[in-house]
């Protein structure tokens, strides 16, 4: 088998496992996780696609996307996890505003 | 024949690892598999002739996101890792992503094996872009559009992160006490701007260029901010909105300038490219260090001072 089938398959194969980990969790940044996952299996598609031929350069096309997508995916984790920062926030406060006690379970491993 | 082995073992792994970052119920376990599985991803697109990709992934997408990811794990562990951080068992989910995988698979296999793509035409009219590496000559000269717009999406992300948390914290003291990281980020900081300029130079010929040389340096800055050498750039600062904009009005102004003279957006003329393409790689290098430092919401206050507030 050629090279860059192997990496496609592999990039396809990446898609799907982080498409299940974005449907079957709950938490947050497991979420965050799953979608950069996901993110990176169809980067890798598109790059191992780029080295079509075996000879000569890789296709410079898709390498400038998969630049372009890399710098975005890192801004939307960005903006993911200031959002779920926001939520931790907020759910703190809701859970220590009728209280006025600190939790005991708040310093777990 | 190593060459194969190689190939089968990243292949396999990287799925593998992907599913074990699911899978491990303990959060900051995911992200440290998570930093593993981006390095593995680099060497992965090193193997596929790719050291651009491989650079910004080394340095963004595993350096800046793991860093990102461990401090908010930091912050957002007083929801503790309970049974929710668990996958639920979806078996009709399991049934649907393997059918998806399958036809995907079929297309990807099912396209023509030998095929250029577009190579062959960057090719011939990389003389007229004004630099000599390709990847370059794609994301500022032939695709600016691209790259002027994912500006546009960094600016965004960066002022979106901020309008939702509009408190900046203040940084612990007790952290700048310590002389071994003091010690470290003295040593590394002129490392740092020597390869960051490096990489701005380089792009013009070889693998490089302000991705890269943004990332670096905004390592860097988290370094500093992580050890409270330096506070977290506040938007209200003058000199922070500078050099937020620099990189985009510059980029928009090379862009617009062809207008005037009856050419069309983004057409650079060919003898000044080479020129213009290294402003804007500078100015842009500003701006995307700037824009991922603004991602980090400063140091975590200590757990005295936090348990002052309640």
């Amino acid at each position: 088998m050629n090279p860059w089938a192997l990496y496609a398959l592999s990039g396809v194969a990446l898609f799907s496992v982080g498409l299940v980990g974005l449907f079957s969790h709950q938490h947050v940044v497991k979420r965050i996780l799953a979608s950069n996952i996901t993110g990176s299996g169809v980067l890798l598609v598109l790059v191992a696609l780029a080295r079509r031929m075996s000879s000569g350069p890789p296709d410079p096309v898709p390498h400038a996307l998969v630049l372009t997508g890399i710098v975005v995916s890192v801004s939307s984790t960005a903006l993911g996890v200031a959002l779920a920062r926001r939520m931790a926030r907020l759910q703190a406060e809701a859970t220590h505003l009728p209280e006025h006690e600190p939790r005991s379970d708040g310093e777990g491993p | 024949m190593t060459d194969v082995l190689l190939d089968g073992c990243l292949a396999l792994c990287l799925p593998l690892l992907a599913w074990l970052v699911l899978r491990t119920e303990s959060l900051s376990q995911a992200v440290v598999l998570f930093v593993a599985f981006g390095l593995l991803s680099a060497l992965g697109w090193a193997r596929l002739d790719a050291p651009d990709i491989a650079l910004v992934e080394a340095a963004v997408g595993t350096g800046l996101t793991g860093a990102l990811l461990m401090h908010t794990l930091s912050w957002t562990e007083e929801t503790p890792p309970d049974v929710r951080a668990r996958a639920r068992r979806r078996p009709w989910a399991l049934l649907a992503t393997a059918a998806l995988t399958l036809l995907l698979g079929w297309a990807v296999l099912a396209l023509p094996a030998d095929s250029p793509g577009l190579g062959p035409e960057v090719e011939a009219r990389r003389e007229d872009s004004g630099v000599k590496h390709p990847v370059t000559a794609v994301l500022l000269n032939f695709r600016g559009y691209d790259t002027l717009l994912e500006i546009a999406v960094l600016l965004v992300a960066a002022l979106g992160a901020r309008a939702v948390n509009p408190r900046s914290e203040r940084a612990s003291s007790d952290a700048a006490k310590d002389p071994l990281t003091g010690e470290l980020f003295r040593m590394m900081t002129p490392a740092l701007l020597l390869v960051a300029g490096y990489l701005v130079w380089v792009g013009d010929h070889g693998p490089g260029g302000a991705f890269q040389a943004g990332a670096i340096l905004a390592g860097g800055g988290v370094v500093a901010i992580l050890t409270s050498r330096m506070g977290t750039p506040r938007m209200s600062s003058l000199r922070v909105r500078w050099a937020l904009l620099t990189g985009p009005l510059l980029f928009i102004g090379v862009g617009v300038a062809p207008l005037l003279s009856g050419r069309r957006l983004l057409e650079l003329p060919e003898k000044l490219a080479g020129t213009l393409i290294f402003i804007v790689e500078m100015a842009l290098t500003v701006t995307i260090a700037m824009v991922l430092l603004m991602f980090f919401p400063g140091t975590r206050p200590s757990r005295a001072g936090r348990g002052g507030e309640r």
